[in-house]
């Protein structure tokens, strides 16, 4: 048995924090992340299949359609580690986004203006403001496109509650899981806030081509039985490599770096698109102060979080873990009293 | 108007025209001529509802019966823990026997019954490769292992003695003796802990309704654990020896309605729904009804030996529900986005509303002093 220092003592459990530094890390690497931007996506699902190719992930589910859109994986799972969510949406709506978006900047939140700009986006910016800056005539409709993945949380609710060790914070700041070291408890499931990691039950490596072919006659399942979610390419990390999903997104909606730049790139852009009356921008995962800390993945929305099937308020569960601590302290006593009272009280 | 072939397999449209997401939308549209927007935004009481297609936002986890049957069996060895324990020093032999026999049980068939769960059972000695803090699942396992300890060395002595001294010992059964009354106290040490951790375990994720009562839980499920384990030695203890078993049973019963009512009460009305409604809901109502009649049975008919034996019965069933409909209600919990979205915008307006206003995931610009 080692304790593990990492998460006994002086290991933070909410707020602003470095989190490799956190984990105690000697090497220091930047923090890597992503910002998704989604007003660019087109909603090709490279990622999803560029993820899949490298990470060999089996198939998921049976491929059905969300309804109403063409969406055919639904959701972040053991096998899907970057998925494209579409959203239809109508007039109304996106004026409904337009003001949601608009009520975010009056919140007392930072000023919206990026404080240094470079001189492209100076100029950019001079451009915008000489044209009309009220809102743009709204569209009939649009389709929303979103590349989720997971948030490499600042303070991971996965990690925390993980018994064994088998997930672990890397020198990138991200969030990994050891497979050879999970033995599949599940907990981390319940503990993400995002619904992000799963453990891995069915799917396959080849796709059925042939008349009669059925599912299950298909190869043993990698890593079954064992939880699994987006490593940001950790193997491709160490190797100084871009994750393959932002390797090869054809927008550059998926960008990726050093989070740091990351964040100036996030506010540079939600400024703009707010220039040009586009009041719907706005920014996920962006603010350390938030309940998990800040994410490392962080997106560019255009709509509540919740219709891309976001949580709108997620905190990390720890966080309330010495809330809890306390209260199952207390109810122990109360339950050790009882049993002497029981005892003393029944002579 | 069909645009593509492949629009056919679209499934049929919702019924209501332009309300297309099953969202449940704000009732009032915000007035015209605010323009500072913080107005609106603090006095959105109904909150607005929508989802990505009804899929789910948080993921149940992957657990089956035979956890909510760990959280039950957990408790009665706990609890059988504490009564043998109290039997040991207050010299009641059949009770104390008949406890630690109890708790041993359950908690080899906790045990094996949460290995069973595991994705890699074969792996479930991972559990100890270290002790972390932050995970209750790993302080329980070393709770249910330090606990387990002491109760077996305890069981080993009780079943020598119940067999007439004839396990091949020899010396060693000196030794056995005199190590068991301090391996009853260490397993007592861990009794509480044992009965309270899955409370912590359930509480410490982000499953709105487990999550949701993570102040309150540990209450009830030490409450349920008394009472069960005073239900087992009502059971298989003759009444002259059981009055201090009743008597943690009652006041089990007295805890467990009262902190279930408490916890139901302080908890989000969205979030504790699922405790009320389908197979949760009916299993809590019928422990409740079961808890009261066990509770009176023993209470009043406890030197009887049968109403003993059924009251005991009963209270045993009345646990198993409790654990079982506690179970269940988080598993729904996370099937079901509103019971993740609806809290949580509650939640954020509220803050909103007393002037926090920098907390948010959600921001119109980014947020992170530390970077600049
Ligand atoms: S999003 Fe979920 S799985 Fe990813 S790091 Fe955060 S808690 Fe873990
Ligand atoms: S399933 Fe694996 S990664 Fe998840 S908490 Fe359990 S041991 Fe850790
Ligand atoms: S970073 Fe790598 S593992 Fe994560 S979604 Fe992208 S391709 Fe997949």
């Amino acid at each position: 048995m080692s304790i593990d220092e990492h998460s006994v003592l002086g290991h933070q459990l909410h707020g602003p924090t470095d989190p490799a530094a956190d984990a105690h890390w000697q090497v220091h690497k930047s923090r890597k992340g992503f910002f998704t931007d989604t007003s660019i996506c087109i909603g090709c699902k490279a990622c999803e299949v560029a993820c899949k190719e490298w990470n060999r992930n089996p198939r998921d589910g049976d491929l059905e359609l969300t309804g109403w859109s063409y969406d055919n994986t639904q959701a972040l799972g053991a096998s899907t580690w970057r998925h494209v969510a579409f959203i239809e949406q109508d007039r109304e709506r996106i004026e409904e986004a337009r003001e949601s978006g608009r009520q975010l900047v009056s919140l007392g939140m930072p000023t919206v203006g990026p404080p240094a700009k470079t001189p492209e986006a100076a100029t950019d910016s001079a451009i915008a403001a000489g044209a009309d800056t009220s809102a743009p005539d709204t569209p009939e409709f649009r389709w929303l496109m979103a590349s989720d993945v997971c948030k490499h949380c600042t303070h991971a609710g996965c990690l925390d509650v993980c018994p064994t060790g088998a997930l672990f914070r890397t020198e990138f700041s991200t969030v990994v899981v050891q497979p050879d070291v999970c033995n599949g408890c599940g907990t981390c499931v319940a503990g993400c806030p995002f619904g992000v990691i799963q453990r891995r039950s069915d799917g396959t490596v080849e796709p059925t081509t042939g008349r009669g072919e059925q599912k299950g006659q298909q190869p043993e399942v990698e890593k079954k039985g064992i939880a699994q979610k987006c490593t940001l390419c950790y193997d491709r990390l160490l190797d100084d490599e871009t994750p393959a999903c932002a390797k090869t997104c054809p927008t550059t909606s998926i960008k990726y770096g050093d989070h740091t730049d990351l964040v100036d790139i996030a506010r540079d852009r939600v400024a703009q698109l707010h220039e040009q009356g586009l009041t719907e921008a706005r920014l996920y995962g962006a603010n350390e102060l938030d309940g998990v800390g800040g994410t490392g993945a962080m997106f560019l929305l255009l709509d509540e979080p919740q219709v891309y099937g976001l949580p709108p308020d997620p905190r990390v569960p720890t966080a309330d873990l010495p809330v809890m601590a306390k209260r199952a302290g207390m109810a122990v006593a109360g339950m050790v009293t009882a049993a002497a009272i029981a005892f003393l009280g029944a002579r | 108007m069909t645009t593509s072939a492949f629009d056919q397999f679209r499934p049929p449209e919702p019924e209501r025209p332009g309300r297309r997401f099953g969202k449940l939308r704000r009732k009032k549209r915000p007035g015209p001529g605010r323009t500072d927007g913080s107005a609106e935004m603090l006095m959105v009481p109904d909150v607005e509802f929508e989802s990505y297609y009804g899929h789910n936002i948080v993921k149940p986890p992957p657990w089956e019966w035979p956890v909510a049957a760990y959280l039950f069996l957990g408790g009665v060895a706990g609890g059988s823990g504490l009564l043998g324990f109290g039997a040991q020093l207050t010299g009641r032999a059949v009770l104390r026997r008949n406890a630690r026999l109890g708790a041993m049980a359950a908690a080899s068939v906790g045990g094996v019954a949460l290995i069973a769960d595991l994705g890699r059972p074969e792996r479930f000695y991972n559990m100890f490769r270290t002790l972390k803090l932050t995970s209750p699942m790993s302080i329980g396992s070393w709770i249910l292992g330090a606990f387990s300890a002491g109760t077996g060395v305890a069981v080993a002595s009780e079943v020598d003695r119940l067999l007439g001294d004839r396990l091949p010992l020899g010396p060693l059964r000196k030794v056995l003796r005199a190590v068991e009354a301090p391996a009853g106290a260490e397993a007592a040490l861990f009794a509480g802990p044992l009965a309270v951790y899955t409370a912590v375990l359930l509480s410490d994720t982000a499953n709105p309704t487990w999550n949701g009562a993570h102040r309150d839980l540990p209450f009830v499920f030490v409450s349920s654990a008394s009472l069960a384990s005073g239900g087992l030695a009502m059971v298989t203890t003759p009444t002259r020896e059981t009055g201090p078993a009743r008597a943690l049973a009652v006041m089990g019963v007295i805890g467990d309605i009262a902190a279930m009512k408490y916890m139901e009460h302080r908890m989000d009305p969205v979030a504790a729904e699922p405790l009320h409604h389908g197979t949760p809901g009916q299993l809590l109502r019928w422990s409740e009804r079961l808890a009261v009649a066990g509770g009176l049975g023993a209470l009043l008919g406890g030197r009887h030996r049968a109403v003993a034996a059924a009251s005991g019965l009963a209270l045993l069933t009345v646990s198993a529900f409790t654990r079982f409909g506690v179970f269940e209600a988080g598993l729904h919990s996370a099937k079901d986005p509103r019971y993740t979205v609806e809290p949580q915008l509650r939640r954020l307006a509220e803050r909103r509303a007393a002037g926090i206003t920098d907390d948010s995931i959600t921001t119109a610009a980014p947020h992170w002093p530390s970077h600049s």
